[in-house]
């Protein structure tokens, strides 16, 4: 009683976020059950037949849900890999520029496309990228007499957009925890370089990048949870039913499957699939971000 | 000193205009889209525009802002901004507060705590989601675009930490002197957290602005869409129902002017809260991820 006495309006100021919790996150939860069911929209969830483990082997019967879940993972695991590598070096070169003008400018304008949306971008690069007379096919042809490449109508080619647009968006931002890494090195430790002679690469190698490789493996872990998540909004805005077989993704698959097609036991159990690995990733790479890096989130 | 030998000049002029070509490629798509938006027909349709407007015109715009749908949609993304970042950052400070208290005073907050981080780490998916929207009866309502999302974990647990920085004497000073924890989050640490808010606040509108698939996916009529869901239909999916040409417009408008015009319309209040958002959110995303 006395608990309750001093901690009630803890608990009342909580109410609010807790109510929406249970709505929006922890009855969706309970939802999964539709992945062990033949889901029809009519019948509910109580009255829809059980199937048991059905769905999922479905799901690796089926040559197009294998198909995406590798596309996934490929695009998944280069995105991470260029996410991590590009910010990394920038942030290095950045750090050479001693004009304080110089390096803030640069910062403002590659922060930028992380703040816009994958639908203005979509319908940037579309227009930008296209095959026929497209910005960038102009350039490439007037500077190297290439013929026209297909940036988002050929699977191949969609695939390395897709990266390389992502790593665009992103390096930006991602560049900003390297950055305070580097901000936080102790000067003193270049003023000693110095003195016994070092040139700036030998410093660069010694000093700058064993630093920052606390935080690289931090990022790196971390990023080990989205090793299912390709990116939804990014796909949907740019895919198109030519690059289908190499760029669809589990999630952009799910959508189709369940809101389009109406599958949505099936949809269910492939996004539930996907849920529990990217989970158990999540904790495994937390763990290994604290035992490797001492790194604590909370 | 390595500044002044050969080598790191060399290097230095290199490195200086990689990075500005570097930082150029960022907003070079964007400065296309522009002179698109602003160039004539003739030139956009042929593709001749670059990086400067051919043949400087204003129609896309005029014809983009005299359509009924685009302007209702900007409207709806407007509403759906303000209110949903005003609840965001309630909902936050309200249960960011109880969680920035010590183990001691507050039994029970890590049990809360982990209701809420599990919520980050593991999802229903999308299925049960959509069923639980058609369920409470939110489908087709405005408030679909701004009930389900208050609760922004991430940012309760950015608000979170910086509620622990405010001194805990202020706090016992205001108990002594009779206050409620209700009175002391109003009155002490709101004020403080100001410039806290004022980050996290322009995160939510941010991310409020750019919203598109909740309007595609639980709005069906498109003339609701907020602005994001209507560009998503107009310029990907090339869904152009809502737009209609008269002879005469037809001969001066192209859809690929018209389509830029959107696009930066539907950029530029990013844009215009970019330079605030930058000032903050170094120190905003330094404050909530690195702790000693």
């Amino acid at each position: 009683m006395r608990y309750l006495r001093r901690t009630w309006p803890f608990h009342l100021m909580l109410l609010p976020a807790l109510a929406l919790l249970i709505v929006f996150n922890y009855i969706p939860i309970g939802g999964i059950v539709m992945a062990f069911q033949d889901y029809k929209p009519w019948l509910h969830i109580s009255g829809s037949p059980w199937i048991g483990l059905d769905n999922f082997r479905l799901m690796f019967e089926r040559e197009d849900s294998m198909q995406v879940i590798w596309n996934t993972l490929l695009i998944a695991s280069f995105k991470i890999v260029f996410n991590l590598l590009t910010p990394f070096a920038f942030a290095i070169l950045l750090n050479e520029i001693r004009q304080k003008y110089l390096s803030r400018s640069i910062q403002t304008l590659v922060y930028l496309p992380h703040f816009l949306s994958w639908v203005i971008l979509g319908g940037i690069l579309v227009e930008f990228l296209s095959s026929d007379g497209g910005f960038v096919n102009r350039v490439l042809h007037w500077m190297f007499g290439i013929k026209p490449i297909f940036f988002l109508g050929d699977g191949n080619w969609f695939r390395f957009t897709v990266v390389v647009s992502d790593v665009w968006k992103e390096f930006g931002y991602n560049t900003i925890v390297f950055l305070a890494a580097l901000a936080g090195i102790n000067p003193s430790l270049y003023e000693a370089a110095e003195v016994d002679g070092a040139s700036r690469w030998a410093q660069t190698r010694f000093i700058t990048i064993p630093s920052l490789i606390p935080m690289a493996i931090v990022v790196g872990t971390l990023a080990l949870g989205k090793i299912l998540d390709a990116g939804f909004d990014q796909i949907f805005n740019l895919y198109n039913s030519m690059v289908m077989s190499k760029g669809d993704i589990i999630e952009t698959f799910v959508y189709r499957t369940a809101i389009v097609d109406g599958q949505f036991g099936f949809a269910t159990a492939v996004d539930t699939l996907k849920s529990l690995v990217s989970m158990i990733l999540i904790v495994i790479s937390y763990r290994l971000a604290y035992k490797l890096a001492n790194y604590r989130v909370f | 000193m390595y500044r002044k030998t050969v080598p790191y000049r060399i290097f230095n002029v290199f490195n200086t205009v990689f990075l500005i070509c570097a930082a150029l490629a960022c907003v070079i798509p964007l400065i296309h889209v522009l002179a698109v938006s602003f160039s004539a027909k003739s030139a956009a349709d042929g593709n001749l525009v670059g990086l400067w407007p051919v043949d400087f015109t204003t129609i896309a715009y005029e014809k983009t802002i005299n359509n009924s749908v685009f302007l209702h949609s900007l409207w709806v993304s407007v509403k759906r901004t303000v209110l949903g970042t005003a609840g965001i950052l309630a909902v936050a400070c309200l249960a960011a507060y109880p969680l920035s208290k010590e183990n001691a005073q507050f039994r029970g907050r890590s049990i809360y705590s982990w209701v809420f981080v599990f919520t980050m780490i593991f999802k229903g998916g999308l299925v049960p989601f959509y069923i639980v929207i058609q369920n409470i009866r939110l489908m087709d309502s405005f408030w679909v675009l701004v009930i389900p999302g208050l609760v922004n974990v991430w940012l309760i647990i950015l608000l979170m930490n910086f509620f622990r920085g405010v001194p805990r004497e202020l706090e016992e000073a205001a108990l002594i002197d009779g206050s409620g924890h209700f009175g002391i989050l109003w009155r002490i640490y709101l004020p403080v957290s100001l410039p806290a808010l004022a980050t996290l606040g322009l995160f939510a509108m941010v991310w409020h602005w750019n919203s598109w698939f909740d309007g595609l996916l639980y709005l069906s009529s498109k003339e609701e869409y907020p602005l994001a869901s209507f560009l998503q239909t107009v310029i990907v999916s090339r869904d152009f129902s809502s737009m209609s040409f008269s002879k005469y417009e037809f001969e001066l408008l192209s859809q690929k002017t018209i389509n830029a015009a959107q696009i930066f319309i539907g950029a530029l209040p990013v844009l215009i809260v970019y330079p605030f958002l930058q000032r903050f959110f170094v120190k905003g995303l330094v404050m909530g991820s690195v702790k000693e």
